[in-house]
């Protein structure tokens, strides 16, 4: 019992950031209708920046809140760059073209991202010191402590407060509603006086802004990246966007928490070297039974 | 060109100069690296500055230009005609390169490692063509043909270790299981949307490799499987020195003994097997199976309402295209004599995919040239292993981006009703 529950905080933490890579996958899908191959790179940059920033305010001898609500800003801002970036250069032009042709220029450009990062910083491991330690601890009169530590507290609130602004940002701005509408039809809403091209560009910042968030959580939480941890995660959290039923936006939350909570149960109940394995069939077999996941709306081809 | 226009352009340089300081600034700018405990920061401010004054001028050059468009057009009007000589003069075309194939070993100037690369640009040659029936005839995008390539050169690996069968037995026999894995991860995706099939099939390629590297008992793991048997000329072994009671290669035709024997004979299988696939697919494509993928590719709702079975055709390229990715898998195990997970990882899939998007799905020729210049490109940059990579990725956009039909459009269906129209 000790021990599930240990599992449930573990998976919890890690389908927090399942999560908000997640909703970059499921907005862009949503609103030109592909799938972003390199947003799983762009969490890597993410997780980078806050590495690099960490390691530059750690000198400065700042309290251990403000560094990181600086990281946060900074990892976001460069790594919305870097989002911004590659949609203008590897899919704008290719709007309009024939169907594989963006999903194509996306796996290229997400070769090129990994090992852009592999040159630029070199091939080997990154550790980085823990920052925040210690923990609350539970039944400690059992053979079993479950730990929560103050860090899976913080990456768990941390998400929670991003969500909320998030879903006013959606629900309730300008913005937000422009987006709706460019999902709807693009034609349409561009007769309507909204630019298209603009809000498109606004959709890859917020998604590569939370990926930046969750990659600075990785960093956190795992103490260690390189230039690979992209293409793994990346590949979990569109898992988790299919899960939650991909162009729905609470669905790849609760699709992340669920990747997270079958990745976590797997590796402490059944097989620790088949964790990976349990992420791509739990993407197969949700996608051949029912692709329109948990909270999607039924995809109807049109002729 | 007005003196507003290029200030105007001037402006957006800047602008795209910030940017570029941006993207650069932490992650060429501050690399980090480990000393002792913990990582320290080593600046690079001079290479940022000179990527970003390259991004500033290029976006500059761009601009100016972009009043009079002659780049893009005087490339794409080098690239159609290229392509037209190329299907106009298919057939010459073909003959000279299969004649230069086959005299290749011997002309002058070829020492070993040209062998060696030579056949490793063949076996991409013959995986291109392999993925080009998925691909560019039926239009599934695998990003997962690594796994069938690993399939192949694995159930070679441990038919030839464990029953000491010959390499011609047991070519066909793994050839035989990787058509049974294509239509075994087939079946169940294949009904899937073409974005979402490609995510599937790379998530079963993965699968495979973690599956080889975690079964221990069979694969042997991470160390992968060595021994495995060379092929042999007929029976024939290259060896120095046969075992008792066997006639080796040089002995039987009165040479002196040399390793290049071997090589040149892996040479020809590798070439053999390739024009096979190459000769398979070209008649397949001309019998209903190959026009029925064609159709699909081109419309699957015609098709299905003209009563084409859209998962079964499918499911035929994909086990045809899987049987000769283990063709060439068994051909690679056999000519490194071990095998191991390493080598079968997902940038193996996409290199391959690269190669039949750059050549110009469903261009046979396109294949050709593309694995050529990726491969032998690759070859002479063998130290800037890295860059190279990033230069294959950024040839899969640009040429998305430009020419998104391939560098040899030759996507056209094999047949028109109304004759052929230009």
């Amino acid at each position: 019992m000790e021990y599930f529950i240990q599992q449930l905080v573990n998976g919890i933490t890690l389908g927090s950031i399942y999560g908000l890579i997640a909703i970059g996958y499921t907005m862009v899908y949503g609103i030109i209708g592909m799938i972003n191959f390199a947003h799983g790179d762009i969490f890597m940059i993410g997780a980078f920046v806050a590495l690099i920033s960490f390691i530059i305010f750690g000198l400065t001898g700042v309290a251990l809140p403000i560094i990181l609500l600086l990281v946060l800003l900074i990892a976001m801002l460069f790594t919305a760059c870097y989002g911004w970036t590659v949609e203008k250069l590897a899919y704008k032009p290719l709007r309009g073209s024939f169907r594989l042709a963006p999903l194509i220029s996306a796996l290229g450009m997400s070769i090129v991202l990994q090992n852009y990062v592999q040159v630029a910083q070199g091939a080997r491991v990154k550790p980085m010191q823990p920052l925040i330690s210690g923990g609350l601890e539970f039944f400690n009169n059992s053979d079993f402590i479950v730990t929560v530590s103050y860090l899976q507290i913080f990456i768990v609130i941390l998400t929670i407060i991003l969500m909320g602004i998030f879903t006013y940002l959606i629900t309730k701005t300008d913005l937000g509603r422009a987006q709706r509408a460019c999902e709807q039809d693009r034609t349409m809403t561009a007769l309507l006086g909204i630019n298209v091209d603009r809000t498109i560009s606004i959709t890859f910042i917020i998604g590569s802004s939370l990926a930046s968030v969750a990659g600075m959580m990785f960093v956190l939480y795992y103490g260690v990246i390189d230039f690979y941890i992209g293409f793994l995660a990346g590949i979990k959290a569109f898992t988790a966007a299919v899960l939650g039923g991909i162009g729905s936006l609470p669905g790849a939350m609760l699709g992340g928490l669920l990747i997270g909570l079958i990745e976590t149960f797997w590796a402490g109940y059944v097989s620790l070297e088949y964790k990976d394995v349990a992420a791509f069939s739990v993407l197969i077999v949700v996608l051949i039974f029912f692709p329109t996941g948990f909270l999607g709306k039924p995809d109807i081809e049109k002729v | 060109m007005e003196k507003k226009d290029i200030i105007q352009s001037f402006k957006d340089s800047l602008f795209t100069g910030l940017i570029a300081l941006a993207l650069f600034g932490p992650i060429v700018g501050l690399r980090t690296a480990s000393k002792g405990e913990g990582l320290f920061i080593t600046p690079q401010w001079g290479v940022v500055f000179l990527l970003v004054g390259l991004c500033i001028l290029g976006r500059f050059l761009i601009n100016l230009n972009s009043a009079r468009k002659t780049e893009i057009t005087f490339f794409s009007k080098f690239t159609s005609k290229f392509s037209a000589i190329t299907r106009d003069k298919a057939k010459h075309f073909a003959i000279t390169a299969i004649l230069f194939a086959v005299v290749f070993p011997f002309l002058p100037f070829t020492d070993r490692y040209f062998m060696d690369v030579a056949i490793m640009i063949l076996t991409y040659i013959m995986l291109g063509w392999g993925l080009n029936i998925v691909v560019g005839l039926a239009g599934l995008l695998d990003l997962g043909y690594v796994a069938f390539y690993a399939v192949g050169a694995y159930s070679y690996a441990l038919i030839a270790t464990t029953f000491g069968w010959s390499f011609w037995i047991c070519l066909p026999l793994a050839g035989l299981f990787a058509a049974f894995f294509g239509i075994l991860l087939g079946f169940p995706v294949l009904r899937l949307r073409g974005d979402y099939l490609a995510i599937v099939t790379l998530g079963f390629g993965e699968i495979i490799r973690i599956i080889l590297i975690n079964w221990y008992e069979v694969t042997n793991g991470p160390d992968g499987i060595t021994g495995i048997p060379r092929p042999s000329f007929f029976g024939l072994p290259f060896k120095r020195s046969p075992d008792e009671g066997e006639t080796s290669f040089h002995l039987f035709f009165n040479l002196e003994y040399s390793t290049m024997h071997r090589i040149i004979f892996l040479y020809y299988l590798i070439l053999v097997l390739a024009l096979i696939t190459n000769y398979f697919t070209l008649k397949i494509r001309k019998l209903p199976v190959g026009r029925a993928w064609e159709a699909l590719r081109e419309d699957e709702i015609a098709c299905k309402s003209l009563g084409v079975n859209p998962t079964n055709t499918k499911l035929t390229a994909f086990a045809i295209g899987a049987m000769f990715g283990g063709f060439a898998g068994s051909f690679f195990a056999t000519r490194q004599a071990f095998i191991s997970p390493e080598s079968f990882t997902f940038i193996e899939s996409a290199i391959i995919v690269a190669i039949v998007v750059l050549g110009g799905m469903g261009s046979q020729t396109g294949v050709v040239l593309a694995s050529i210049f990726l491969i032998g490109i690759t070859e002479m940059f063998r130290d800037l292993e890295q860059y190279r990579m990033i230069a294959f990725g950024g040839a899969m956009v640009l040429i998305m981006v430009f020419k998104p039909k391939g560098i040899l459009a030759n996507r056209k269906p094999t047949i028109l009703m109304h004759g052929d129209k230009k």
